[in-house]
């Protein structure tokens, strides 16, 4: 355990009074956010497009800072001193993986991280075989980000989180640009992953299929924490807050045994 | 799926297990300028210098296993030289030379040889260089070349968002055209002026998206060393060969015409 760390905590994340507005904006985009998530889980954020979903992201790895309240990953509170440590910890999936895939091959962007923390070449390698493989990509390793499938280009953008071994996932939008087949790939990929994991998005169906659990945004504070299953049946609450069903889903009539969990 | 594609800046890396693709790159680089620099101070009247120059080329084609017509087929790059260089002839004073009835200059055509030889050794070695290099390597050897970091770094996601501001541009110009923007006055310019605008608004906005990519994975202001290995003396030695036989020729030649 490391000194900052609170004794005991079996939360993963614990979001504390979280208010934030960006320079110039009238009003607070957070504001009044509370929420933890327990080690293991995971979550589903859910809030239309505006209600502030993109920047909760960026607070959970430190790169926004809260004008007010804390966000601790780990026991460990962010603070200058602890940020690079939670950035470890934490590993955020940009909604667009051509922001997140930046240099030439896939294996050099899925190194950037462990390179970053200052890891050897061999532990580095490891760390990459790894990460490609655990997202089933290790056939992209060496070709160009720029030429790959929206499917694969997501997969790559995990693996570049991945390879710094965190405990923490956070993905922004992860199912924007992928087709129906994509989407259940990823899917199933995420339910094999250990990590706790906050999976922000309005993808509802997609909510469901991953996260016992869902918290809906809206005006910058948690409206709603209940087992994603029960909110999706409540059309008129999730109506309240700006989120639909898509046309002709409809969500299973009776609330699974292992939600809510 | 473009599977096996390699993507636009890789077009001109030719896939290969030879001892040239596998020659490291800053030794490859090192190589090809050293060579460039001996066939550039070879004078032009040193005939034989230029053929074994052009033997070694033609070695390391053949190790390569790069097929002579795509080399042949890149090397139309320097055409527009060649077609200087065929100028000279005709315009050059001095002693006139008859070459199938047409009175030329002999200064000229020395020239115009000159340009036309020093033209295709050079760019046919860089397109040696370029068939067998990835470029991501040849950036990470330019740090190790010492290179500034930051600056090999800035140049490499640079050629990344090319891709990316490119296929943006693409996509404004079919979106245009798809309602009926035909665009054949200077005066319809405007649109295209305006959408030139947008896109480097928006590549601005992914420049900051990429950055906070970039921070919330460790980065810290320092390009880390991706590169896999640092030349070997043996390498290095590999690498030098062609320049070393280049330059041995133009000395023989320069002692050959002293002594």
């Amino acid at each position: 355990m490391k000194a900052g760390e609170t004794a005991g905590s079996a939360d993963e994340i614990v979001v504390d009074d979280v208010r934030f507005g960006y320079p110039g904006a009238p009003r607070a985009v957070l504001d009044g956010l509370s929420l933890t998530v327990p080690a293991g889980e995971r979550l589903a954020v859910l809030g239309p497009n505006g209600s502030g979903k993109t920047t909760f992201a960026l607070h959970l790895n430190g790169l926004l800072t809260p004008e007010r309240g804390t966000v601790a990953v780990g026991g460990l509170t962010l603070g200058p001193d602890t940020l690079d440590e939670v950035r470890r910890r934490v590993g955020l999936v940009f909604q667009d993986p051509d922001d997140q895939l930046f240099l030439h091959t896939v294996a050099d962007d899925v190194a950037f991280g462990p390179a970053n923390l200052g890891w050897d070449r061999t532990s580095r390698d490891a760390a990459v075989a790894d990460a490609l493989a655990a997202v089933g990509a290790s056939d992209l390793a060496p070709r160009t980000s720029h030429h790959l499938s929206g499917g694969e280009k997501r997969r790559a953008a995990l693996a570049t989180v991945l390879s710094m071994a965190p405990r923490v996932l956070v993905l922004d939008e992860p199912t924007s640009g992928l087709d129906p087949r994509g989407r259940r790939e990823l899917a199933e990929l995420l339910d094999t992953r250990p990590e706790t994991q906050v999976i922000v998005t309005h993808d509802l169906p997609f909510a469901l299929a991953v996260c016992p659990r869902a918290v809906v945004l809206d005006e910058g504070r948690i409206v709603a924490d209940a087992p994603t299953v029960d909110l999706l049946r409540d059309a008129e609450r999730l109506g309240r807050h700006g989120l639909e069903l898509p046309y002709g889903y409809a969500p299973p009539a009776a609330t699974p045994g292992q939600a809510g969990g | 799926m473009s599977g096996g594609h390699l993507g636009n800046h890789a077009h001109l890396h030719v896939p290969g297990a030879t001892p040239v693709h596998r020659l490291a790159p800053e030794a490859a680089l090192v190589g090809l300028v050293a060579f460039a620099v001996a066939v550039a101070l070879t004078p032009r009247t040193y005939v034989a210098a230029f053929a074994v120059d052009a033997a070694v080329l033609a070695g390391v084609i053949a190790l390569a296993r790069l097929s002579p017509a795509l080399v042949l087929r890149r090397l139309v790059v320097i055409v527009p030289f060649l077609a200087v260089a065929a100028v000279l002839p005709f315009v050059g004073g001095g002693d006139q030379a008859s070459v199938a009835g047409v009175e030329v200059s002999r200064d000229g055509l020395w020239a115009a040889w000159g340009i036309v030889a020093k033209a295709v050794l050079g760019a046919t070695a860089s397109i040696v260089f370029s068939a067998t290099n990835r470029l991501p390597e040849v950036l990470t050897a330019l740090t190790r070349l010492r290179v500034p970091p930051t600056l090999a770094a800035i140049v490499s996601s640079m050629l990344r968002s090319l891709d990316l501001v490119a296929d943006q541009l693409r996509r404004m110009r079919t979106a245009m055209v798809a309602r009926a923007h035909d665009p054949r006055w200077l005066w319809q310019a405007r649109p295209i002026a305006t959408s030139m605008g947008t896109v480097f608004v928006r590549s601005y906005e992914r420049g900051e998206r990429t950055h906070a990519a970039m921070v919330a994975r460790g980065y810290s202001g320092t390009m880390p060393d991706l590169g896999d290995r640092g030349a070997t003396a043996a390498e290095w030695v590999a690498a030098l060969v062609p320049a070393a036989v280049a330059a041995a020729a133009l000395v023989v030649h320069l002692t050959g015409t002293g002594g």
